[in-house]
């Protein structure tokens, strides 16, 4: 009873004192507390992320988020003074990554997660570097451009993805008699597509075009449809280790300034046949808020 | 741990109303799925327990064949490859028109695994009735069917109510593998409250609780179905 006494007044102290103590945040943030106890920064990566984050034939963890992260940890190495910072690659999947960050097990997930305000109830997320929009994977010649022209068809969506929740609204809200074949991840899509069980296959347009460009015979699939959505991926940290997400921030910033950022998409887009949309190119620019 | 938990969400709109259609799915795809397997299984383990050579190579085929291949991956071949080897307009019919192709995949598959397995019980269920019963019920003049009507049968699921419990509870947990092939039964109701809000282990709790909630329901009511049908002297609980 006494203990609970005295944690009730040091939680109304510290509330008291929540101004002065904001001043203090460097301090206590903990993933920076973390890193320096361990002396080592632990990145999250995904297997089969492309080209986001991906382990290549050696199993070592690749790709355009794994190279913006690889930036982030220099930035930490040099801002901490910690010259011998050792980077550990941690491999997530989207069932644990929240519970990693949030358990401190992984101090920033670097793959495609798309920034929600729910999400945002959990985690931080880092600036956007990247856009996606919901489109649609068809085959090519089948004359649909648009979820309309899906009308008396079947779609494949994702079960549990942001671009499901987005296009049953959709079809609710005009009343489209769309059939919806949900299926488990993006090559079932793809299955689906390619055996005609469904006439297209809906989610984030950069992972339709990754399909597209491992196709059996690429042109006869292609990405149609004006974006239905516009969603920002962000790297993961911990809640409320505002120190280290600003860190991350003008780690992406500075990249953003010097042109490297455009340069790293490139190496890793280009040959996916993705060129940088103005919708990203403006994103970049916004992003790139001076030191 | 840094992990702002919020029970809450369960109860929120929509997610209480997710959790419950996912229980509803469960339910409804576990108990069809048991339906097939216990009609399909019994028929399939008396024919087991035949003494003709060809008819046991038949029911020993279907057995070793469900009864080996991974469940996720007969889901799999059901939903995609059977309708790719069916001539045109069945893929067609199978893909386009039947309603909630997943659900009723997901069913069948479900039912005809399980069926292979409670066959094997059955079968030794029947083999356990002591061989002086079959004979004695020939000698007073039944027929074959009769004899496994009124004299094997009714010994054999006595024996086998036990691992038939254990089969039951098998279904409700295996028809989460369902979720693979889209249907949106309690484990991928989970999924999606975790993908949409972040609260995965609020979400993954509950799923426990009605999981353990079920299986503790079916145990009572096979432990109430065993004692009730139990031959006085010949319980094969101690």
């Amino acid at each position: 009873m006494k203990g609970r006494i005295v944690g009730l007044a040091a939680i109304g102290i510290s509330l008291a004192l929540g101004v002065a103590s904001a001043a203090r945040a460097q301090a206590t943030d903990t993933v920076i507390d973390r890193i320096k106890a361990k002396k080592s920064i632990s990145i999250g990566y995904r297997e089969a992320s492309i080209p986001f984050s991906y382990i290549d034939a050696q199993g070592k963890p690749i790709g355009y988020s794994t190279d913006l992260c690889t930036r982030v940890a220099a930035t930490v190495k040099a801002a901490l003074g910690l010259p011998d910072l050792e980077i550990k690659w941690v491999p997530v999947n989207l069932q644990n990554r929240i519970p990693l960050v949030a358990n401190g097990t992984v101090d920033i997930s670097c793959e495609s997660a798309v920034n929600t305000i729910g999400r945002q109830a959990q985690v931080d997320f880092s600036s956007p570097f990247f856009i996606s929009s919901t489109r649609f994977l068809v085959k090519a010649k089948s004359g649909i451009a648009e979820l309309a022209d899906l009308k008396g068809k079947s779609i494949a969506l994702p079960i549990n993805s942001v671009p499901e929740r987005l296009i049953k609204s959709l079809i609710e809200r005009d009343k489209l008699n769309i059939r919806i074949v949900p299926v488990r991840d993006n090559s079932e899509g793809f299955l689906a597509l390619s055996t005609d069980r469904v006439d297209a296959f809906s989610t984030d347009d950069i992972l339709l075009f990754g399909l597209r460009s491992k196709a059996p015979s690429p042109a006869g699939y292609e990405v149609v449809g004006k974006p239905l959505s516009f969603d920002s991926y962000g790297f993961l940290v911990q809640k409320n280790s505002t120190v280290f997400l600003s860190l991350v921030n003008a780690t992406l910033a500075r990249l953003a300034r010097e042109g490297e950022l455009q340069k790293l998409y490139q190496t890793w887009f280009e040959p996916l046949g993705v060129p940088l949309s103005a919708p990203l190119a403006t994103t970049f620019q916004i992003i790139a808020i001076p030191e | 741990m840094n992990y702002a938990w919020n029970w809450g969400v369960l109860v929120q709109p929509p997610y209480l109303e997710w959790l419950g259609q996912g229980i509803a799915m469960t339910l409804a795809v576990s108990i069809a799925a048991g339906i097939i397997a216990l009609s399909l299984g019994t028929l399939i383990g008396i024919f087991h327990s035949s003494t003709s050579g060809a008819m046991r190579l038949v029911t020993g085929s279907y057995i070793n064949l469900f009864r080996n291949v991974p469940l996720l991956l007969q889901m799999f071949l059901w939903f995609f490859v059977v309708p790719e080897l069916l001539p045109k307009a069945a893929g067609t019919w199978l893909k386009r028109e039947l309603p909630n192709p997943e659900i009723i995949t997901a069913i069948v598959a479900l039912g005809l695994f399980t069926a292979s397995r409670i066959a094997v019980q059955v079968a030794a269920g029947i083999a356990a009735v002591p061989g002086g019963q079959s004979m004695a019920a020939r000698a007073s003049g039944l027929s074959t069917v009769q004899a496994y009507r009124l004299v094997l049968l009714p010994q054999a699921f006595r024996i086998v109510v036990p691992p038939l419990t254990s089969e039951f509870l098998t279904i409700f947990k295996n028809s989460s593998i369902a979720l693979t092939i889209g249907v949106y039964e309690l484990t991928a109701r989970t999924q999606q409250i975790q993908s949409f809000t972040y609260q995965g282990f609020e979400a993954f709790t509950a799923a426990t609780v009605v999981y353990m909630v079920i299986a503790l329901t079916v145990t009572t009511l096979m432990t109430v179905i065993e004692r009730r049908v139990a031959i006085p002297g010949q319980s094969a609980r101690v």
